[in-house]
């Protein structure tokens, strides 16, 4: 266990089996070997996804094979495929029902920007609505490339873990989930919804009206 | 199902004879026929019962920019008749405002879901139909999308999705 | 964040709402692993029994139609691989026939045969994912691992000819990208060898397996009179006994010289669905066996005349012709002659007749480029044969229907 750094610092004297370590480090350690990843796998790469678990790219060697469909149980969302319209209110809450600590990965070039799929139905980007960690580029990535991003993100959760503790403040955020209601009325093309698109039209607005 | 199935000519003759004036144009062997909408249902029907009993597909074509296009939208109905593989297609035109057919689900329920489907992306009403939502699109989305005045990109629907950030989560 | 309940259409009896009281409404999908993609069902369930069900679709919905009268027909052929991505040849083969129908376009005999080996392999690949999935759903694994390995073999092939696993963007207006080489035949016959062997591993493990018969038997009936009327194509509806298959009705490609048989069945329910996908599997080996025996030999693309095809760089080096057709291909003023005119062309794809209603309008783009999508038939077919079953067997009947969102919903 690299992680924990073994020794008799301090003065203080300790038993042959006993080891010191950060608890931090440690419990990083553990997360970043048992991600259970929630496949959302919406299109062409969610066969990709399925290769990477099947006969031959076998990724349960880096702690990661139990997919599971419950969002509860999850904590590694894999958005594999184009997010459209129709999809986004799921897939947020999907997010929302994860429990921390949780990470997102985008799979392939429509999760990440819009991929090919330039058009009035497919979101560009799912990060433009949920966070995201890892981007896996590819369309559709090999699945060698997303067992890669599995390894760097395992690193990135090594590294950083979750910062400040989220998961532990449970009732504030659940007030913060609760700020977020359902919304729901005409899909129209008016931004009421997208605070960065009212922010985004407002100065589009104001430099037209700066040059006239 | 007659008897006798008929060869392509005496059906677009009996259509003629049962739908007034039909225009048929043939194309890389493809026969098609343009029906009158107000006779549309009727001339389907027939068609139905001439043993045209498998019907491939219901579209629409808007032709908005289109060059030299006398209507706004032209529906097209691909018919196969099973036993003989003979395939028709029935065009049947209508315009602005408020385009309205009326529907085949009686004929075939094949064309339930090819209706709303065209209702959804082109704005064509199907009267009589069972259950006219929006297929493909989200209920509450306003637009046609597949209409040639519509954007590709959109008008900023997609955009119009509250944000969630890692606080928020 | 609306997900709004959908409302049931005008099922039940007319004893008001009142006696439904007891009926729970379960929701499944879109995001469920056993609809494999994104579909969604509202299904309505007495105990364990599904009284009705509603289908509801468009999860995935991403305005292919739309691109398409934005690209020219070349580059659309990469926006059909993402149609029916378990099968992704087969869409390119449907969309690449359809455009050279509109442009009235003779394919060379060494293309066609290249095609129909390219179209057989895509619809083994399909077969074995959708049977795979049906066991993985009816709790049989090893099975679809089976399957999957034998992908693996097919994406190797199809590798090792255009460079891509499964997002092929394989053909071209007038001929394909690449030309057969002796690796790719090599790779072909080992498969043919290799692939019945693995058939019969799977065919044994679960043709006769007690459980999963029990599962599939007698679920899911789809009728013939049901069939035809509800557009019903492809596997789900020969396994009703509707023997239409375009290969054989219609011939295309090199289809009319190749010696097969079409599979059907007679009991409509999912097991024969499961037997009819098994024996065609079959078929289709034979098929790619024939054509790569008598594979012809010549050119991929047809000639410099049609000017529909690039030129080989020999060609635009040495003569004039390739020369001018280069350059007249290249222009973005120029490009291919397409008719005023509008023509619909479908092959039998793996999931059924997938067809494509172009209209071409003088450009290089479509004026409008329809798809007619099997899957959408199908799933609309699913609340009549669910209804009496159990909850468990909803997974066994999508899965025998095989509906990939991506073709459901474009
Ligand atoms: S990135 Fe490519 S393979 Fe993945 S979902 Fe998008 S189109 Fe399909």
């Amino acid at each position: 266990m690299a992680v924990v750094h073994s020794g008799s610092s301090g003065g203080l004297e300790l038993p042959e089996n006993v080891m010191v370590g950060q608890l931090d480090a440690l419990a990083n350690w553990c997360r970043k070997n048992s991600l259970w990843p929630m496949p959302f796998a919406t299109a062409c790469c969610g066969i990709e996804l399925m290769a990477t678990g099947a006969a031959k790219h076998d990724l349960a060697r880096f702690g990661a094979e139990v997919f599971r469909f419950s969002p509860r149980q999850c904590d590694l969302m894999i958005v594999a495929g184009r997010v459209v319209m129709k999809m986004l209110p799921v897939l947020q809450r999907i997010w929302q029902q994860m429990h921390e600590p949780k990470w997102c990965i985008s799979m392939g070039a429509c999760a990440s920007t819009g991929g090919v799929f330039d058009t009035y139905a497919v979101v560009q980007g799912i990060d433009r609505f949920i966070p995201v960690d890892m981007y896996v580029p590819g369309c559709p990535p090999r699945p060698e490339q997303l067992i890669q991003a599995i390894i760097d993100l395992q690193d990135k959760i090594q590294r950083e873990g979750t910062i400040t503790g989220r998961e532990f403040d449970t009732a504030g955020r659940q007030l913060r989930k609760r700020a977020l209601v359902e919304m729901a009325g005409p899909l129209t093309s008016d931004a009421s919804r997208n605070p960065m698109l009212q922010r985004e039209l407002a100065a589009a607005a104001d430099a037209v009206a700066a040059k006239t | 199902m007659p008897s006798m199935p008929l060869a392509v000519d005496d059906i677009l003759a009996g259509l003629a004879a049962r739908c007034g004036a039909v225009e048929t144009s043939v194309f890389r062997g493809q026969t098609r026929v343009v029906v009158p909408e107000p006779r549309s249902f009727e001339a389907l029907a027939w068609l139905k019962e001439q043993g045209f009993d498998l019907l491939i597909d219901v579209t629409c074509v808007d032709y908005l920019e289109y060059p030299g296009a006398k209507h706004r939208y032209g529906l097209v109905y691909l018919l196969v008749s099973t036993a003989t593989n003979c395939r028709l297609t029935v065009r049947v035109f209508v315009d602005d405002p408020d385009p309205t057919v009326k529907s085949v689900v009686p004929l075939w329920a094949a064309a339930n879901w090819l209706e709303r489907e065209v209702w959804d992306l082109f704005g064509i009403r199907f009267s009589g139909h069972p259950d006219l939502r929006r297929l493909v699109m989200p209920q509450e989305f306003t637009a046609h999308p597949l209409r040639k005045d519509y954007p590709l990109q959109g008008r900023g629907e997609r955009h119009n999705f509250p944000i969630i950030t890692r606080d928020h989560s | 964040m609306s997900i709004a309940t959908p409302e049931f259409g005008t099922a039940g009896p007319e004893a008001g709402a009142r006696s439904e009281d007891y009926l729970w409404t379960l929701n499944f999908g879109p995001q469920h692993p056993a609809t494999h993609t994104t579909l969604r069902l509202v299904l309505k369930l007495d105990g364990e029994r599904v009284v009705d069900a509603m289908p509801e679709m468009g999860y995935l919905h991403s305005g292919f139609e739309k691109i398409g009268e934005h690209l020219s027909f070349n580059q659309y052929v990469t926006v059909t691989d993402r149609m029916n991505y378990i099968s992704p040849m087969a869409n390119n083969v449907a969309w690449h026939g359809a455009v050279e129908t509109l442009l009235g376009i003779e394919l060379t005999p060494r293309c066609t045969y290249i095609r129909t080996i390219i179209a057989e392999l895509a619809r083994i690949s399909d077969h074995l994912l959708s049977n795979g999935a049906v066991g993985l759903d009816t709790g049989a694994f090893t099975f679809f691992l089976y399957g999957f390995y034998q992908r693996e073999v097919i994406y190797d092939i199809f590798e090792t000819l255009c460079g891509a696993r499964f997002t092929n963007s394989y053909t071209r207006v007038g001929g394909a990208s690449h030309d057969f080489t002796p690796l790719v035949i090599e790779k072909i016959r080992i498969f043919l060898k290799n692939f019945p062997k693995t058939l019969n591993d799977m065919e044994r493990l679960l043709t006769r397996n007690r459980i999963f018969v029990d599962r599939t038997k007698g679920v899911g009936v789809l009728t013939k009179e049901e069939a035809i009327n509800g557009g019903a194509t492809g596997p789900v509806a020969r396994a009703s006994g509707v023997t239409r298959d375009l290969r054989k009705d219609d011939p295309y490609l090199a289809y009319g010289d190749l010696d097969f048989q079409v599979c059907c069945a007679s009991a409509g329910d999912c097991y024969s669905r499961y037997l009819v996908r098994m024996q065609e599997m079959r078929e289709s080996l034979r098929i790619v066996a024939q054509a790569l025996e008598n594979l012809p030999a010549g050119p991929v693309d047809v000639g410099i005349g049609q000017r529909v095809a690039r030129p080989t760089k020999q060609q635009v080096y040495s003569t004039i012709e390739g020369t001018i057709s280069h350059f007249e291909l290249s222009m973005s003023n120029r490009g291919f002659e397409v008719p005023h005119e509008e023509s619909y062309a479908a092959t039998e794809a793996p999931n059924g007749e997938l067809g494509f209603y172009i209209v071409g309008d003088g450009s290089e783009n479509a004026y409008r480029a329809r798809c007619r999508p099997p899957s959408v038939l199908h799933f609309a077919l699913f609340p009549q044969l669910i209804r009496g079953h159990t909850l468990s067997d909803v997974v066994a009947v999508l899965g025998s229907l095989n509906i990939i969102a991506a073709e459901l919903d474009r």
